[in-house]
């Protein structure tokens, strides 16, 4: 049951290897691209992490990872023409489809809930729902628009193209994420916070419990990674061995850590992928727009917690 | 052996490497670098870590087996429709419709709906349908539009991260359970659920007058070409 989970999996990098080499092999043959052996080479070679990544050594996909980071530092990865469709088509297919278009898309959040709950593939069920759900969706899309083969083709190269590079932060900013804890920054931070926190005052420890998530939360970018680190070495001695609800507080603390995703570049899949995804020209415009939110919301957290947890 | 500060070296690099605008991907790789080294990783190992994380970590990337089925669609005016859907809505402004979009994510967390949202609904239909509710106003100038978009990825960020805990069975809920579990609470997963619901609620709120501010932020960067607005406006 689970090794068929894994087998889709399986299939579902190789799918992603392809989608990626063939916007390389297409890279590789635009003249119009200024650079098109190095972009073609970042694709190429990205789409051979996902195929190949189970079957070569881990030491060749680092070897590659760091020349991926070397085509990108100089520059190698451009766009050069691609399959934009005029105004015209995208407003007669809108007057002939109309709200037939939501469809594919709501198709996949639909068909992604229905397969992570019903588990056809055992575990990794949750893992692969988008993935099956994708390819669903995109036959639904398919016979919906009668559109050609070329056409899906050059559309789905337009996009990876436009989104770029930069979309596949989230993965190289997971991997630091693994870097920093395997290096034990979480016991730093967590140390340097206890060392500067008075013992047996209730308010000081709420405050330096939320504060560690948001901290911690920003620096490694992810929440989940930080909660078992902070509890362990603040939320245990400052607030629940205080008399405060291990229950409330362990919840509000989560979402503490939260307001600290909200404004970190290291958050890459919320607060950078947008930035690729809608071609915005300021990198951080996601994170200002956030910030005040999450000021907002990391005080009511402190207030919340230190009112209702004791 | 006791915590090394030496290891926030890397973090250093990553901090001052996006404040200077540096190639992202290449700063990450050089301060991964830096904390191996710091950490006394021979350089073998080093490659050997970053293979295996970057191979067990690629389902982060699994937003892009959804990127066919979104450009298809684009092709053929998903985004134009989207906008045609908010101009029959009558007094729908950019605030109101961000708003009401960050309640819906909200709603789909608690429900234990799991979507990628940023894919397949911010850049496909929200940000246009929150552009041509500014437009309608005669308030998208360039500025404007750039603001909106950042706006709209803070509606599914703030829907997504304070709605998920409400779910019983979210990836978030059983977390806390586990860890609680192990450092010797007894604790259940409805527990952990029903004591979001509050931050769940107080986040609505926050997010509604955020929202409506951003309304009359948008008036206000539209204001000095007056009536003229129009002119600077994106199609």
């Amino acid at each position: 049951m689970s090794s068929w989970g894994d087998e889709i999996l399986n299939l579902m990098f190789i799918l992603m290897g392809l989608l990626l080499a063939h916007t390389g092999v297409r890279a590789l043959l635009d003249k119009t691209n200024p650079r098109r052996y190095t972009t073609a080479a970042f694709w190429l070679l990205l789409g051979f992490t996902f195929a190949f990544g189970e079957v070569v050594s881990y030491t060749l996909i680092g070897v590659i990872v760091i020349v991926l980071g070397a085509l990108t530092l100089s520059k190698g990865v451009k766009v050069g023409t691609l399959e934009e469709g005029t105004q015209e088509e995208k407003d007669e297919g809108a007057r002939r489809l109309g709200n037939w278009l939501f469809v594919p898309a709501l198709a996949l959040a639909g068909i992604a809930v229905a397969i992570s709950t019903w588990a056809p593939f055992g575990d990794q069920s949750g893992t692969v729902s988008i993935g099956v759900a994708s390819i669903l969706a995109l036959g639904i899309a398919w016979v919906l628009t009668k559109a050609k083969a070329s056409t899906v083709a050059g559309q789905t190269d337009r996009l990876i193209q436009q989104v770029g590079p930069i979309g596949m932060l989230p993965q190289f900013l997971a991997m630091l994420g693994a870097v920093f804890t395997a290096a034990g920054v979480g016991e730093v931070v967590a140390d340097a916070i206890a060392t500067i926190v008075p013992d047996g005052n209730r308010f000081a420890g709420v405050l330096a419990y939320c504060a560690g998530m948001a901290i911690f939360t920003a620096v490694v970018g992810n929440a989940f990674a930080a909660f078992t680190v902070i509890t362990t070495g603040i939320g245990v001695p400052f607030v629940f061995a205080l008399g405060g609800d291990p229950i409330i507080a362990g919840a509000l603390a989560m979402t503490a850590g939260f307001c600290g995703t909200l404004v970190t570049p290291m958050a890459a899949n919320f607060n950078a992928l947008p930035v690729a995804l809608m071609q915005m020209k300021d990198n951080n415009g996601v994170i200002k727009t956030q910030a005040p939110i999450a000021a907002v919301m990391f005080v009511i957290h402190v207030l919340l917690m230190y009112y209702w947890a004791f | 052996m006791g915590p090394d500060w030496f290891v926030l070296i890397g973090v250093v690099v990553i901090v001052v490497g996006f404040m200077l605008k540096l190639d992202a991907i290449a700063v990450v790789i050089i301060a991964a670098m830096t904390t191996a080294f710091i950490a006394e990783v021979s350089f073998d190992d080093f490659l050997e870590f970053i293979g295996e994380t970057w191979v067990s970590n690629r389902t982060v990337s699994f937003f892009i087996l959804t990127l066919p089925m979104i450009a298809l669609s684009e092709r053929f005016g998903l985004k134009e429709q989207a906008v045609n859907l908010i101009n029959r809505l009558k007094g729908m402004t950019t605030g109101r419709f961000l708003t009401l979009y960050t309640v819906i994510r909200q709603l789909c967390g608690i429900f234990g709906i799991r979507i990628s949202g940023m894919v397949q609904f911010v850049r496909p239909i929200v940000q246009p349908m929150a552009s041509a509710a500014a437009e309608e106003e005669n308030l998208l100038t360039e500025p404007n539009d750039e603001l909106i978009k950042a706006e709209s990825a803070t509606a599914e960020n703030v829907g997504n991260f304070f709605g998920q805990n409400g779910f019983v069975a979210a990836s978030g809920v059983l977390l806390i359970v586990g860890t609680l579990e192990g450092l010797g609470y007894t604790v259940e997963a409805t527990d952990i659920a029903g004591a979001s619901l509050p931050i769940i609620v107080i986040a609505a709120v926050v997010a509604a007058i955020h929202f409506n501010l951003l309304g009359r932020r948008l008036k206000r960067n539209a204001a000095p070409e007056g009536t003229e607005s129009n002119e600077g406006s994106l199609q």
